[in-house]
Formats: C-alpha cells, structure tokens, sequence
C-alpha cells in the first residue's frame, strides 16, 4: 500500500515534470508574431539597445579584444536586422552566416557567455523586462553552435 | 583526518582565489545551481546536471558553503566545498553533523551528533543546460557520492540492523533550463542503500532485507523571477529499508524514513555570493524518538564561488 502510494507519487512527479518541460518547451518554440519585436521597443529601440550594448562591449575587458578591431557600425546595423527578424519585425537578416561570420575568430565559451552578461546589462538599462529578455536570449543561444570556436 | 581534508580543500579554493584565477568570465547568474546538502552543486537536495562554479572551457573554479538545517526535533550543519573543471568535472566535499539533541537523549546517547564526510565527483556527459535552447536536449551528468558515517555510541545498533558505516551513491541528472520562460527542471535518479541519505547508516538487512541498492528519483523545478532571484520546489524519494529492520527488532515503524521535500527560494547578489532559503518537510526521522512528528523546518545556505 505504501509502496504503491511512493510509485504513484513518483508516476505523478515524473509525468508532471515531463508535462512542465514539454509545456515550456513548447511555449518557447511556439511561432511568435511580432510581439517579441514590440516589446524591444521596434528598430527604434533595437538600434538604441544595440548602441548602447556596443559601448558596454567595449568598455569590458573581456569582450573589447573582440569588438575592437571590427567594423562598430557593421556588426550593429547587422544585430539590429537580426534582432527585429528574430522578434518577428519586418526585418530580414541579409549578413553572412554565423557560421563563416565567426569561422576566422578564437571564440570560446566563456566569451558567448560574457557577451551575453553584457546584453543582459543592456537590455537592462533599456527597460526590457526580463521574461522578453529570456524569450530573445532563447532564440540567440542556439548560435552558440555556430560562433564557439570548436576544440 | 576528514576534517583535514575540507580544510585543505578549502585551503586550495582560497588559494586559487587569492591567485586571481577566479573563473569570473564564466557562466549566467545560478545556472551552476546552489550546493546541496551532500556538496554537489545543484539544488538544496538533489544534485543537478550542472557543473559548480562560473568556470567554462579551460578554467577552473571553486566553491565554498556553510548550510544549516533546523527542524523540529534536529539540527543539521553542513560545510563543504566544490571544485569545477573547465565545466566538465566537478570535485566536491560536505562534512554534515547532524545534532540529535533530545532524541539521542532518548536513545541513552546524550549528545549524539552524528557525522557523515561525502566526497563526489561528477562528470557532464553531454548537453547544454542553457544555451541548447531550441531542443528539448537536457544537460545530462552522472556522478558519485561516497559516504562515510563517522564512529559514534549508535554503532552497536546499526550493526545489529545491518546497516554499514560506508556507502557509495550513483546517480545520473537531467537539467535542462527553459530560456524563454525561465522554467528550470530537473531529474536525477540514484542509485542508493542509505538509509536517511546516510546519516542512519548504508543498508539494513536485519529481517531479510537484501542487501542491493534501490534507485530513487529524485526531481526540482524552478522558476527565474529575476535574473538574480529563483523559486522552486524539490521532491526526493528516500529509501525505507531500515522500518523493516526496526520492526524486526522490537521497535514497531519506529525507524520508518519518509521522502523529503522543500520549497525554496535562492538569491545571488552577485556572481560569487549565493544564499538559499527553503522551507524543507523531510517526513519523519526515527519517529520512535520523536512522536511521530514530521521533521519540517527551515534550511538555510551561504555559497561563494569563484
């Protein structure tokens, strides 16, 4: 009867926790409008968000080496239009592919990981909230794929 | 002896700290979880999938923790430390001195504080708990845990019970965090003979109880408030193989064991400051001595990490 009652409770935790990953997953994936776009404040706030992150990029020791010697003005117009397709706005990324765009760099791990500590200040500063901030950094981390120098 | 070896690994984080070798680069505000209650990181009870400490790639991190545990009838203080390798390999240590206060007295052991040293490793197989964002994929790790339970006046009975003073844990978790909505799962199942994770020995095979490990889930869920700010619940199976021990030794359910359960909230100020407050119902323990009384309370944690 006990060991009944603990595989019953078990059965419960494990279809409950399957349910809640599933659930979320599925929230997260599901197709956006442009919501996302909106609540980033649309490309007037996308370009404000990405001037405001390139200068905290370059004022942090472990990201200005790799900001420093890029064309500024590039990489935000670019983050800009990938941003606002990301977030469903009326964008479409025209720039090379993560994987090429990044093939020449040393990048490790730690250095996605600072990167996105700095956009998370930036978002931040800009008022974002953070359930919108977490909807984005979900569609930017699976990059890490492709930008991550591989061992 | 085992002191010793807290101190040293305690010793050692310190050093590295002063070394300026802090992994400061690594990762996201608690997404190396907490430390639990036997050192690995993850939630208060159940370890996770996560490797402790921010470091990543080619660093080495450390940590360091001070935990206390009031219930009704017992007080438990746990202090430990973790090292993490290059987000891979986790070392970790907790020595635990579990306070019996009026139920050893009620044994005849005035006094009794039981004493449990768990040293674990762990290894991350394969995942990403965070950045895999688009696919389902958990972090997964397995670890071990290997426990001895110090000599004290309770020896005598946990012969007679059968119980060991040594016991090796396996357990392999599951962690998989939802970016988009900040909903953290985890899922580890262990493979285990303690009784009451240890502090009441390893096995009982009083009354033809088999001496084989069972497995028990083990599972937490959490909720990112804030980026700094986290919420969940934890539910760990516990084993009861000594009831049946205790029955058969006159003592009734006396030493019946129950699953343990929390609700927690966790807090990082900043990245190398943790602290970890939950309200924790961990069933009834050796309820011969304790009316029956359901051993909930509080359960309090301090981490440092680096």
């Amino acid at each position: 009867m006990k060991k009944s009652l603990a595989s019953l409770t078990a059965k419960f935790l494990v279809t409950s926790t399957l349910l809640v990953a599933s659930a979320a997953f599925a929230q997260q994936m599901a197709p956006k409008d442009d919501q996302l776009y909106k609540a980033f404040g649309q490309k007037a706030g996308l370009v404000a968000l990405m001037d405001d992150f390139m200068v905290r990029l370059l004022a942090d020791p472990r990201t200005e080496p790799h900001f420093k010697p890029a064309n500024q003005q590039r990489v935000k117009e670019q983050l800009v239009e990938q941003l606002c397709e990301l977030g469903g706005g009326p964008c479409v990324y025209k720039g090379a592919d993560m994987k090429s765009s990044h093939s020449n760099l040393e990048i490790k791990k730690s250095d996605f990981h600072a990167l996105v500590e700095v956009l998370q200040l930036s978002m931040d500063a800009k008022g974002i909230p953070f359930r919108k901030q977490g909807e984005m950094l979900a569609l930017l981390a699976p990059m890490h794929r492709d930008i991550i120098t591989p061992k | 002896m085992k002191t010793n070896l807290v101190t040293t690994l305690m010793a050692a984080s310190a050093a590295l700290f002063c070394a300026g070798a802090q992994a400061d680069t690594g990762k996201l505000l608690l997404t190396g979880g907490v430390s639990s209650i036997d050192g690995a990181a993850g939630g208060g009870l159940t370890p996770w999938a996560v490797i402790g400490t921010h470091a990543t790639d080619d660093e080495i991190g450390g940590s360091a923790f001070f935990t206390n545990v009031g219930t009704k009838d017992y007080g438990l203080n746990i202090v430990g430390a973790a090292v993490g390798f290059k987000d891979r390999f986790e070392l970790s240590i907790a020595q635990q001195d579990l306070n019996t206060r009026g139920t050893g007295t009620a044994l005849g052991l005035p006094g009794l504080h039981l004493k449990q040293t768990i040293v674990g490793a762990k290894a991350r197989v394969l995942g990403d708990a965070i950045l895999d964002s688009d696919t389902l994929m958990p972090q997964v790790a397995v670890g071990l845990e290997y426990k001895t339970l110090g000599s004290t006046g309770l020896d005598g009975t946990l012969n007679a019970l059968g119980a060991k003073r040594h016991g090796l844990d396996l357990y392999v978790s599951a962690t998989k965090l939802f970016l988009g909505n900040g909903v953290l799962v985890n899922g580890t199942l262990r493979a285990t003979k303690a009784n009451q994770n240890g502090l009441l020995g390893y096995g009982a095979t009083l009354g033809g109880n088999q001496d084989r490990y069972s497995l028990q889930p083990e599972f937490s869920i959490g909720y990112q408030v804030s980026k700094n700010l986290v919420v969940g619940a934890e539910y760990r199976f516990m084993r009861n193989k000594l009831e049946k021990a205790g029955s058969v030794a006159g003592l009734g359910n006396g030493l019946r064991s129950e699953d343990w359960k929390d609700i927690f909230i966790a807090w990082a100020p900043n990245k190398n400051v943790s602290l970890t407050l939950a309200y924790v119902d961990l069933g009834v323990i050796v309820p011969a001595t304790t009316a029956s009384r359901k051993q909930t309370g509080y359960y309090l944690s301090a981490q440092v990490a680096f």
